[in-house]
């Protein structure tokens, strides 16, 4: 398959005077969900899968959103949305793209039984006005349809239809489908074969809508989970690229004159949240909750020296923030990202001012497999809390078994990251983390923590189109979260990725994305 | 022996049974699927329709007995990660592990056998002490550092082997092979060598015990006083003698190469069975650790099954004391 693959390229170039294919060998920490991106919400399976689907809109390099298969949009009325669709765009095999296709893949990404369901809130319903225009109907005036939409990808409908794909799978009742092994989109790149964790194959595709601003012919996606493995296969030349390039190793890497290293810091920020319900979980304090005053909460900010964490824990590649947002998420003010001072005498004198002169105990949620050092973090963090006279009791377990716990609200005090993924919108963490619980908002407040003024600046945004009354709407309410200090933000999580001298440049945004239709090689 | 043969079946069927239900004991301390299927987006009311659409919301025993009911069936139902069947994902995984396997069983007897011999014939001698000492050592040494240690060798600074894969497979019917491609055959050598280690030094070691109590039984003494060549009297007397405990460990022992196999298959990114059940771990997606433990458990209980049945048929004490429930054979 891929030696017939490949020489009829070879032959091909021969006829353009190329000597060879270019191929582009991807070593990532971890496979695909699936070809299917309706079956398993995941961002890193999105992000590979967008190189072969696309949405009717993108994020840019720079994570500003563009017309992919739209070409313009308007808001006919506050609640319905107008897209005209690009004509001559053919998918993978040879179908045109119509309304038809967005029609049938909104109503499969929005059915009852699709994991995706949630990354379309707002969705009410569409219609077809004629072949190349879609009105998308939304529950109520919405902003964010145009982020949401980067994510759902379109399928070809007739293509659904003869593959009896119509509907997503459905692991509850066991029904599979054709999309999970078979990918038709209109995306620069096609998907050649697949064998489930040894490797993918995606091959250029010639008759892309767009103009290339990539020379690659051949993707050869290779899962490598072990991460020493995907370093010594780095260094030996057994892949050109990885989006995950362990910190620990950064050196290792910097060091061979052959691998190039990209740093940067991601989407995601750093914080610790409390429980401010009525009474802590594990605390020597059991007639109240100590962190319900604000004294309290201030003294465990100020006592974390918050340079040592980044140079030692972090090893001086994370960004310290004082805001609970990155500064590329809209809703980010420089203002808010000043920190309280590193104050430890400070900190003492406000817990005997909250009437704890000898501290208190409280355990600490920390997970071993989320973020980015969490163990090395919470370690350090744990040890300048108990200089300040706390006695912090650190919990450290992997996230399967910790998650059960916070989202009982089983805890005192957990770790926390939000990247605003992938609405990229500080909305993501208004509504999902900072919102008092209601029917739609606060999945993920699982301490109860919260402030009605919050409430309504979250949920006025909400409907406010016009965006810069709504970002000021946010700032305002991330402002409030921050005097009150409901959270303790620490940083913006590093990230790196490695490249061999193999290729020439590739466009690295922070939300830690590959995007190889605009990576060059040599 | 009908009676014999039913014995053994309805333990066999118990054992799994136990297997499957302990499995399902743990998983209800592995976490939540939900969290993982859904991104961050989905709604409170979306994880919980989702929770009951998996059957997560009913009682443990009620769980238990569907999975059971349709595992007889041979319904595994599908992956909450890859959306496939189950069996599918595991019988594509199946040959990567065989094969790896297979090499490293090769490996254990091929080099085993030799350095038991030898450690046996010259036990005064310097390399004699020297390979016992570091049989201990590849006792010891745990198989990813291992592993780690041949990678940064043998990829990284000497650039001969691949640090990771099958290279390119052929595909036979349902099987793939690596077998019959260069790049398939060197890509097995550095996973068959971290997976054989453990072994060759088990074998080496149980040859080494069998030949030194062979060699002081009398028919050896009357051998070599008949003057046979020392040679004839090792090789042809002593080993044939020592070969039938090591056939049967090595039997017994492919079914713990096949669990094994885990640390290895995850560290040279072999995908096999053992890799899949890891990322089915990290993604709690309950279906393919359950189904990978039965068939796991099935192949164990298969094979000691077998090994037990062998040599009941050679040796008829061994029918009786069973069922006159006797432990030891005289």
């Amino acid at each position: 398959m891929k030696k017939a693959w490949l020489l009829a390229a070879v032959a091909a170039f021969a006829l353009n005077g190329a000597v060879e294919a270019k191929t582009l060998k991807w070593g990532s920490a971890r496979e695909i969900a699936s070809l299917d991106p309706y079956s398993f919400g995941e961002t890193f399976t999105l992000s590979v899968l967008n190189h072969v689907y696309e949405g009717l809109v993108r994020y840019t390099g720079d994570l500003k959103i563009e017309p992919a298969l739209a070409e313009s949009w308007e808001t006919v009325t506050p609640t319905t949305w107008r897209f005209k669709l690009r004509q001559g765009v053919k998918f993978h095999n040879g179908n045109p793209f119509t309304a038809d296709d967005v029609i049938a893949s909104l109503q499969r990404v929005t059915h009852d039984t699709s994991p995706l369901k949630g990354n379309l809130p707002a969705y009410k319903s569409s219609k077809k006005i004629d072949d190349y225009t879609v009105e998308i109907e939304v529950n109520g005036p919405y902003p964010l349809l145009l982020n949401d939409l980067t994510n759902i990808f379109v399928f070809d409908k007739e293509w659904m239809e003869a593959n009896n794909s119509l509907l997503p799978t459905d692991s509850g009742k066991g029904v599979k489908g054709y999309a999970t092994d078979n990918a038709n989109g209109t995306g620069p790149f096609k998907v050649e074969s697949r064998r489930a964790d040894s490797k993918t194959i995606f091959a250029k595709n010639p008759s892309w809508w767009d103009k290339p601003q990539h020379n690659i012919d051949v993707i050869e996606f290779i899962p490598i989970t072990s991460s020493s493995t995907r370093v010594a296969a780095m260094l030996s030349g057994e892949i050109d690229f990885t989006n995950v390039a362990p910190l620990q190793d950064l050196p290792r890497l910097t060091a061979s004159s052959e691998v190039k290293v990209l740093q940067t810091n991601e989407l995601r920020s750093v914080f610790f949240a409390f429980n401010l319900t009525d009474k802590l979980v594990e605390s020597d304090v059991k007639d109240k909750n100590p962190f319900k005053d604000i004294k309290v909460r201030e003294a465990l900010y100020r006592a974390i020296d918050i340079d040592a964490v980044q140079k030692r824990a972090m090893r001086g590649l994370s960004r310290n923030t004082g805001a609970l947002v990155a500064p590329a998420i809209p809703g980010y003010e420089p203002s808010q990202d000043q920190r309280l001072p590193f104050d430890l005498n400070g900190a003492k004198k406000l817990l005997a001012d909250a009437g704890y002169p000898n501290g208190f105990s409280f355990v600490m949620n920390c997970q071993s497999d989320s973020l980015v050092n969490e163990e090395e973090f919470c370690q350090a963090v744990a040890a300048m809390w108990s200089r300040a006279g706390l006695k912090p009791n650190l919990s450290l377990a992997p996230r399967s078994q910790q998650a059960p716990k916070r989202v009982k609200g089983d805890f005192d005090l957990i770790s926390f990251g939000w990247a605003n993924e992938p609405m990229i919108d500080a909305y993501s963490l208004l509504v999902q983390v900072l919102r008092s619980k209601s029917g739609t908002g606060g999945v993920f407040n699982w301490g109860n923590w919260g402030d009605s003024r919050i409430d309504a600046l979250t949920d006025k945004a909400g409907v406010e189109l016009d965006t810069p009354k709504r970002i000021e709407m946010m700032k305002e309410a991330l402002k409030i979260a921050k005097a009150e200090h409901l959270f303790i933000p620490l940083h913006q999580q590093p990230m790196a990725w490695a490249m061999r001298n193999t290729m020439a440049s590739t466009v690295q945004a922070s939300d830690n994305k590959p995007r190889l239709w605009l990576t060059m090689m040599k | 022996m009908p009676a014999f043969l039913f014995k053994r079946f309805v333990n066999a069927a118990g054992v799994m049974l136990a297997v499957a239900f302990l499995a399902f004991l743990t998983f209800r301390f592995v976490g939540d699927p939900v969290e993982l299927m859904l991104n961050e987006q989905a709604s409170q009311q979306q994880r919980d329709e989702l929770r009951t659409r998996l059957g997560l919301d009913k009682g443990f025993v009620l769980q238990f007995a569907t999975f059971v009911g349709n595992a007889v069936r041979g319904d595994f139902g599908i992956s909450y990660r890859n959306q496939q069947e189950v069996f599918t994902l595991i019988a594509e995984r199946f040959p990567a592990t065989f094969e790896l396997v297979l090499v490293a069983t090769f490996l254990s007897l091929a080099v085993g056998i030799p350095l038991g011999v030898y450690t046996a014939i010259k036990r005064d001698s310097l390399l004699a002490k020297a390979l016992q000492f570091i049989s201990v050592l590849g006792v010891s040494l745990p198989s990813f550092a291992l592993g780690i240690l041949f990678i940064l060798v043998f990829s990284v600074n000497l650039q001969w082997l691949p640090a990771f894969g099958r290279g390119e497979v052929v595909q036979i019917g349902w099987w793939s092979t690596g077998f019959l491609t260069a790049s398939g055959r060197k890509a097995l050598i550095l996973p068959g060598i971290t997976l054989s280690l453990f072994q060759i030094t088990l074998v080496m070691r149980l040859v080494r015990a069998e030949m030194l109590e062979t060699m002081r039984t009398d028919f050896i003494r009357f051998a070599r006083a008949r003057g046979l060549p020392s040679r004839a009297v090792h090789f042809r007397h002593a080993l044939r003698n020592c070969l039938m405990p090591v056939i049967t460990v090595t039997g017994l022992q492919i079914g713990n190469l096949i669990a094994f196999a885990l640390v290895t298959e995850t560290v040279f990114q072999w995908p096999g069975m053992g890799m899949l059940f890891v990322q089915a771990v990290t993604f709690v997606d309950i279906p393919v650790m359950a189904a990978y433990l039965i068939v796991v458990s099935f192949i164990f209980v298969s094979l000691n099954t077998l090994v037990d049945l062998t040599y009941a048929w050679v040796d008829p004490r061994l029918r009786e004391d069973a069922l006159s429930g006797g432990a030891n054979a005289r």
